[in-house]
């Protein structure tokens, strides 16, 4: 039984399909390992007993056609779920309860999966190390004391320590890709408009997008078959032919271009992060792809451009927070000293900080030289990735600029904190796909990943290019279970 | 009345001053469901029934553009001669406000859905246009109610997320007057056009009022002041006057107006300042990330363009040229809807040998002041327009007098009885029978001789006594026109 955590999501269906294995069992053991491994704190809400229940319901009439027959999994706390406390990892929102299910999570259910619990984020997303959460912080199954990264912390911890086989996160400006790169998992953001906004809690809208998180590219791309769909309650959703992840994955990538970026060799950049890209390179080389020097020569703006757009929307989007309708509510002389002591209580300091920038950036007498130029350098962002595409099937870039860091180690610098999202911005800013692999270790031996960017709706390609780059390097993650006594 | 005479100035000692105005309207447009949910937009409904998660705002929730709503706000851009923009953006109007759910309104900032346009008035001294600034789609917010307990607000969200047209027109008006009519004219056209129930009584048309004054002739504007949410037409006028009186003693005690938001209290006929131009708020305006900027296309206007009825401007040319009716006559019966299609609905079931002077006259005359005195409107007319027309078709061929028509107009309001009917029962048929008449007369002129002499001899009122007398001999019903020909005969 003990096995069974350490089997893929593919295998796991597997032997579901086979009968090896029911749901009861595959579900028994990972809420027995996640039972043990609450030192992570990946959880802010379990949900066991029912997961049991269901699992053995399935197990009765087991619909095996399905793409997810009965796998038990948690999601990020950022989707709602209904019935199931919602939280985005804030004290506004530690009472709410939806009575409705977001679109993604619905197309997981549907497909027979079983939740398990919520994962622990940073507040709203808004966090690089998940040590934004009013739930505390999430430790790193890779080691003590180490931040899974953010803001999808609590998912990829969940999934590097194997409390659930998959997962999904919500990625912004990294926060899919960036707390895969830092625990040795498989994180993609899709294209903006792949995947469904309805339902879950919303942090900069145009930028935001769920995709998922797994131990290896194969189940990446079974999970993303799964969660994209076309949904008319979003706006946003784009109505585009969406390939068969799974079936369609391909390790032949011979011929493919492949741009490599001198944009993103930034000053002070580790050592080790720029072996690691040239040992990427030699991958793809490796397995027939050529590579093409590019210039994105906008990237340095994106950074400082993304920290105008996201905390502007966000500063939007979170004005609903304000204790009249739902949520944590303080008690106030009069409505202004009530929104006023809720939102100072309901919120905490990082949260709290991009509001006040959104708010500052979109006032009138700033906005033309803030929000107005930021879209305009976004223009340009998203025109240097349309210039290269002309030359390049996908890009190849690191994650991150460093491995993961200790708790505590960059909080009290918010701007160093912020640097961390330098190689993943551009893409969301740019709506396009991107996705992490481990690619190797740092000399702490710690994990290091490779993005791979692609172009709008080319989800496959870079799944493709992932699978094969991820055959080449056969990456072994370092869990030690530290954590379980 | 010339022009100069008809001006609406306002006088102190040795100036006179000119009052300029321009409305921000606040319809709403006609919908089953509100702008960007399914809910119900019903009025009157048990607080907080008609409430989506997308009207409360909850995590998550997005907004979906009605595409019916867009489709009421182009035919409306249409109706008021405008220039429809093909490519329009949804923008966040930010605020805080307990029956504000999303904490930010949805509305069109830099580029709305309609551009220019202009309206026709009909006024005393001759027709004044008024330019169209701009129209654009918004939801409406909820509603806090105050009175409910001492302590708390309740709020009700059954309008919130309700669409509103704004219509923004440039500072043409120049009187209380003028904002009449152009009020009364915007509501007929959108009634015309279904796009508005134009309901002032329950909301559905409001307005924002700006008003400045300056001293005759000048060509600058003064300083303006906002009195916001005004819901009739009566208390717009009387805000304008109070306010522009204010703003005159203002100057002519040598001081300055302040730019400002106002209130206007119903009770005490005053204006009140709500908010200074430092006060102000600041919306931080910006485009809605959940919406992409809307994109109609030519065909999508075209079709819109062939579904506009006709207007009232065109409805008054045709009703002039084709059945020769007088310019104020034609302008009483296109201003509502309700009221050209029961004129038109008379004409139509009047038949062939149609008397229209007749038809309008007992419209504009009999009809309204019932309806005025019921406190009705047309559509709830008791006398229905196929009744009307055969009564009036009953007074051109000579089987009803006008005044017995008046009975028989009585008696048809109750129920909405056939006027045929009601002649036939009651025997009110008109007597034209000539030789019935001659014998009527013959017996009256025997029975007063010496009237008759006194008439030959020059007393030539007597005539009308002796139509009195053969009236009053036939019931009422002798045919007067043969009871004149006969009489001038014998006498």
């Amino acid at each position: 039984m003990s096995d069974i955590t350490k089997q893929s999501l593919t295998k796991l269906v597997e032997n579901i399909k086979n009968k090896k294995l029911s749901s009861a069992d595959v579900t028994k053991a990972f809420i027995e390992r996640s039972e043990k491994s609450k030192e992570l704190n990946s959880y802010i809400t379990e949900d066991f007993a029912l997961a049991l229940d269901k699992a053995k319901k399935f197990d009765q009439k087991p619909n095996l056609d399905l793409k997810l027959p009965g796998i038990p999994m948690a999601v990020k706390d950022l989707f709602c779920t209904k019935d199931i406390k919602t939280t985005a990892g804030s004290k506004i929102l530690n009472n709410f309860v939806p009575t409705y299910e977001s679109t993604v999570t619905e197309n997981i259910w549907k497909e027979g999966a079983i939740l398990l619990g919520k994962l622990n984020c940073d507040e709203f997303a808004m966090g690089s190390s998940n040590e934004t959460s009013f739930f505390g912080n999430v430790q790193n199954p890779i080691d003590k004391d180490l931040v899974p990264g953010g803001s999808s912390g609590g998912s990829a911890s969940a999934v590097a320590g194997q409390l659930t086989p998959i997962t999904i996160g919500t990625d912004t400006g990294g926060s899919i890709r960036q707390p895969a790169s830092f625990t040795g998992t498989v994180g993609l953001k899709p294209t903006y408009g792949s995947c469904s906004r309805y339902g879950i809690v919303a942090f900069a809208s145009s930028l935001d997008q769920a995709g998922p998180m797994a131990q290896n590219v194969k189940d990446c791309a079974l999970l993303q078959e799964v969660i994209s769909t076309y949904d008319p309650k979003d706006s946003t959703s784009i109505d585009f032919k969406r390939n068969q992840y799974s079936k369609e994955l391909n390790n032949n990538i011979k011929g493919k271009k492949i741009g490599i970026p001198k944009e993103y060799r930034v000053d002070g950049m580790p050592k080790e992060i720029e072996d690691l890209w040239q040992k990427g390179i030699q991958y793809v080389k490796d397995c027939g792809a050529e590579t093409i020097d590019i210039s994105l020569p906008h990237t340095s703006y994106a950074l400082p451009t993304y920290y105008i757009v996201a905390p502007a929307e966000a500063s939007s989007n979170l004005a609903r927070y304000d204790g009249v309708k739902y949520g944590f509510r303080a008690n106030g002389e009069n409505l202004i000293d009530m929104y006023e002591k809720t939102r100072s209580e309901g919120f905490g300091a990082e949260v709290q900080r991009r509001i006040m920038i959104g708010t500052y950036v979109l006032s009138s007498g700033y906005y033309d030289a803030y929000y107005l130029k930021a879209q305009r350098v976004r223009k340009l962002i998203k025109n240097d990735f349309d210039e290269a595409y002309k030359k390049v099937d996908a890009i190849l870039t690191p994650s991150t600029p460093s491995s993961a860091f200790k708790i505590g180690e960059k909080t009290n610098d918010p701007v160093s904190m912020y640097l961390n999202d330098i190689f993943t911005v551009p893409v969301n800013l740019a709506g396009l796909p991107g996705i992490s692999i481990p690619a190797g270790h740092d000399s702490k031996g710690y994990p290091l990943g490779l993005q791979i960017i692609g172009k709008a709706f080319d989800e496959q390609n870079i799944l493709n290019i992932a699978y094969a780059m991820e055959e080449k390097i056969d990456f072994k993650n370092k869990i030690t279970d530290w954590w379980i006594k | 009345m010339s022009k100069k005479n008809s001006e609406y100035l306002i006088n102190r000692k040795d100036n006179q001053y000119e009052v300029v105005i321009g409305l921000e309207v606040h319809a709403q447009v006609l919908s089953e469901s509100k702008l960007f949910s399914a809910s119900a937009t019903k009025f009157g409904a048990e607080p907080n029934t008609q409430v989506s998660l997308v009207d409360a705002a909850f995590p998550g929730m997005l907004p979906v553009i009605n595409e019916f709503c867009v489709k009421q706000a182009i035919k409306t851009g249409i109706g008021l001669n405008a220039k429809i923009n093909k490519r329009s953006v949804f923008d966040r109007k930010n605020y805080f406000y307990a029956d504000l759910p999303q904490g930010y309104q949805i509305s069109q900032f830099k580029d709305p859905i309609v551009g220019e346009g202009k309206v026709i008035l009909d006024m005393p001294n001759g027709q004044k246009e008024v330019g169209i600034e701009r129209l654009h789609l918004e939801q409406d917010a909820g509603k806090s109610i105050h009175d409910l307990d001492p302590q708390n607000t309740f709020v009700d969200l059954n309008r919130s997320g309700v669409a509103l047209m704004e219509i923004v027109s440039k500072p043409d008006l120049r009187s209380p007057d003028e904002v009449s009519a152009y009020i009364k004219k915007l509501r007929s056209i959108m009634r015309y056009l279904g796009t508005c129930d134009g309901n002032m009584q329950e909301g559905s048309l409001r307005a924002d009022v700006n008003v400045s004054v300056r001293a005759k002739g000048s060509k600058e504007f003064g300083t303006r002041c906002e009195i916001k949410n005004v819901n009739s037409i009566k208390f717009m006028q009387m805000a304008i006057e109070y306010e522009a009186n204010r703003q005159v003693d203002l100057i002519e005690e040598g001081k300055s107006i302040d730019q400002e938001t106002r209130l206007f209290d119903t009770k005490k006929n005053e204006t009140r300042s709500m908010r200074s131009k430092e006060d102000a708020h600041d919306y931080r305006y910006f485009p809605d990330p959940d919406l992409l900027p809307l994109e109609v296309s030519d065909e999508f206007i075209n079709e819109l363009k062939n579904d506009i009825p006709e207007l009232p401007d065109d409805k008054k040319k045709r009703f002039i040229d084709e059945f020769k009716l007088s310019p104020y006559e034609a302008t009483i019966l296109v201003s509502d809807i309700d009221t050209a299609k029961y004129f038109e609905e008379v004409v139509a079931k009047m038949g062939k040998n149609k008397d229209m002077k007749l038809a309008v006259n007992w419209i504009i005359g009999e009809l309204f002041a019932v309806l005025n005195n019921k406190n009705l409107e047309i559509s709830q007319s008791p006398v229905s327009a196929k009744n009307l027309a055969i009564l009036v078709n009953l007074i051109k061929n000579g089987t009803i007098s006008g005044k017995i028509a008046k009975t028989v107009f009585e008696l048809m309001l109750d129920g909405d009885k056939d006027p045929q009917k009601i002649v036939e029962e009651k025997g009110l048929k008109q007597q034209s029978d000539p030789k019935a008449i001659e014998a009527l007369i013959d017996k009256i002129i025997n029975d007063n001789r010496e009237k008759a002499i006194e008439y030959k001899q020059g007393k030539e009122k007597l005539f009308g006594f002796f139509v009195g007398q053969a009236m009053k001999a036939s019931g009422g019903k002798a045919n007067p026109q043969l009871i004149n020909e006969i009489l001038k005969k014998k006498l």
